[in-house]
């Protein structure tokens, strides 16, 4: 693979970073108050957010991994696709119009307009870096393990490489170049998808049946390809797996800040509509990507560049498109990885400079100039942060590191949102103990599992054997969280009563003060 | 978070909304209205890895050689799209009967 940089190869990833650097100088010339820097000013249109949600949303671990593992694990793989998806229905119907009608930059921001402690804030902002930099470091490990192996360059240069584009974007142009890059990335990756999969279905065509009926063959794996079981074979384990998933997509920071860069939650709700038909065409493409691998590059080709199938969909690119898809489909995938970093150092910045330094150090006592220089200064603490430890963590199993997010965000975030808004009873006890109960719980469950436990040398971080054997622990986290926030309410006489009545207010019928006209 | 530039006479009363028969039935019909789909989609989902992992009747046959498995998933994405719409549906009327409370609550004699 190293010298398959070829001129067209040169040129796309020329294209693709010249041309985001001049959105993120025309956007930085947008860029002069907070409200600019982390929502572009609320002013997104449905169609464009959605467009950034997917993009946002669609990282490096779909387009790459998904591909890779239909085409290894058949069915196995494609579970993925459809815990990422039904997991938009989670964000739509209990999540995305509270958010925009009570939050303002952040998490934080939506259950403090309940509890206003610092305490409850803190806790919100501890969990949302957490998250941040577990999912960071899979993109970025993810990114240098990829770029390594298309450029032939260092592991170490390829993540200063991502890491410093995706500091520009964000520096600079703040939430609007984010946006942009989503956007154009967005297209871009439904445009590679599209052409790979109608190639494949020319190889097949044009017949579904007949694909399905050709893949019974290709594999060693014979009609079991066809069927689930090659990879997850513990029931519990893939239960737990699909819950981490349905439920984390409505509780990762980088997803619920662009709720906030919209004007209403008619916006809001519209954005998500977009967003789950992109995401959804994308994910049902990702079969053919897979089976496409699977029959036209082979499983020993694709385990022979990257033993967990990342390189799947170029490869196969390569294999039907020639050497111009192959440099296309690279340059996407690099697009791809800029676009979902520069969101996350965004959210993860909101939640250090907004809530930690601008609402609790500061007490929200700041300047218009103070914030905007905070922010960018968050910004760059969480982009530095994220690349040293994406240095230390090079054989660290991406897919892993993203499972992780996932739980944390359903057994911390999750609970906590829910409470606030749909439960009277709920108070800052309850919020606090919900956060830290499944945040702990699932680093502490993670932290026995046989991700980090395995007795056979190499296999995992330490040998020894694992205390659960749950590789997801979030049939268990999930619950806690729940579990925690119910039990630390209660043991608080705490109630909130007229505050709740406002908030309901509030979420149900989108009011403000500039809503009612006197 | 506690707005405050707001001066007194642009304070909204959010007990007096919250007291409105009319925001309480929405309240109750949109709980109920999103609390039940969510159940059914919740179910939906978790029934697919609990029926492959504990059961073989998805990993028959059902279109030529496309098994059940598959065709469930893809009652999945429709699933996931057609309640997405229904979603839009129902939260435009909702929003209508928002709209209303609130016409309600200015006229309501808080002035």
């Amino acid at each position: 693979m190293n010298n398959g940089m070829s001129l067209i190869a040169v040129f796309f990833f020329v294209a693709i970073v010249g041309l985001t650097l001049v959105i993120t100088w025309w956007a930085s010339k947008r860029t002069s108050s907070a409200s600019d820097f982390y929502t572009a000013g609320g002013g997104l249109t449905g169609w464009q957010n959605g467009l950034a949600i997917a993009g946002d949303y669609l990282s490096a671990a779909s387009f790459l991994g998904i591909a890779g593992a239909v085409a290894l694990f058949g069915f196995d793989g494609f579970f993925f696709s459809i815990g990422y998806l039904v997991a938009y229905l989670v964000v739509l119907y209990i999540v995305a119009e509270p958010l925009r009608n009570l939050g303002k930059f952040t998490l934080a921001d939506m259950i403090t307009a309940r509890f206003d402690k610092a305490k409850v804030r803190g806790t919100a902002a501890l969990s949302t870096i957490t998250i941040v930099l577990f999912y960071m470091i899979a993109q970025l490990v993810g990114a240098g393990a990829l770029i390594q192996l298309l450029l032939g360059i260092d592991y170490w240069i390829a993540v200063l490489l991502v890491g410093t584009m995706m500091t520009i974007y964000v520096l600079f142009g703040g939430m609007t170049a984010t946006s942009w890059v989503q956007i154009i990335k967005a297209c871009l990756l439904m445009l590679g998808t599209v052409i790979i999969s109608f190639l494949v279905l020319r190889e097949f065509n044009f017949s579904i049946a007949n694909m399905f009926t050709e893949m019974k063959t290709v594999t060693e794996n014979g009609e079991d390809y066809l069927n689930p079981g090659l990879k997850y074979t513990n029931g519990i384990d893939t239960i737990s797996m699909l819950i981490a998933l349905v439920l984390g997509t409505a509780g990762l920071p980088h997803i619920l800040m662009r709720f906030f860069t919209v004007k209403d939650a008619q916006t809001a709700r519209s954005s998500v509509i977009w967003a789950t038909w992109i995401v959804g065409i994308f994910y049902v493409l990702t079969i053919f990507l897979g089976f496409g691998a699977a029959a036209f590059v082979g499983k020993e080709n694709i385990i022979a560049a990257n033993a967990a199938g990342n390189m799947a969909a170029p490869l196969l690119a390569k294999q039907l498109g020639g050497d111009i898809l192959f440099s296309f489909v690279c340059a996407v995938a690099f697009a791809t990885i800029l676009a979902v970093v520069a969101g996350l150092v965004l959210s993860g910045a909101s939640a250090l400079s907004h809530d930690i330094y601008g609402q609790i150090i500061k007490k929200g006592k700041v300047t218009e100039k103070q914030q905007v220089t905070a922010a960018r200064l968050g910004s760059i603490a969480i982009a530095v942060v994220s690349i040293i430890l994406a240095l230390g963590a090079q054989t660290l199993n991406v897919a892993f590191l993203v499972s992780i997010a996932f739980c944390i965000a359903a057994s911390s975030n999750l609970p906590v949102i829910i409470y606030t808004i749909y439960w009277k009873r709920f108070n800052t006890a309850g919020a606090v103990t919900a956060m830290l109960t499944g945040l702990i719980s699932a680093l502490i469950l993670v932290a026995v599992s046989p991700n980090v436990w395995n007795p056979v040398e190499g296999k995992a971080i330490f040998v020894g054997t694992a205390l659960i054997s749950l590789t997801n622990p979030a049939i268990i986290s999930v619950p806690l969280g729940f579990l925690g926030g119910f039990i630390g309410t209660l043991l608080s006489k705490e109630t909130d009563a007229a505050k709740y009545r406002e908030v309901d207010v509030k979420a149900n019928t989108g009011i403000s003060v500039q809503d009612v006209s006197h | 978070m506690a707005n405050k530039q707001v001066n007194k006479k642009n304070d909204i009363d959010y007990d007096a909304i919250a007291q409105q028969a009319s925001f309480k039935a929405l309240v109750r019909r949109k709980n109920t209205f999103l609390w039940s789909i969510t159940a059914v989609f919740l179910c939906g989902y978790l029934l697919l890895p609990i029926l492959t992992s504990y059961t073989t009747i998805l990993h028959q046959k059902a279109i030529g050689d496309i098994t059940w498995v598959w065709i469930y998933s893809a009652g999945l994405f429709v699933m996931t799209w057609g309640l997405c719409h229904l979603y839009v549906a129902k939260a435009n009327s909702f929003d209508k009967e928002a709209k209303a409370i609130i016409a309600e609550y200015e006229n309501g004699g808080n002035h």
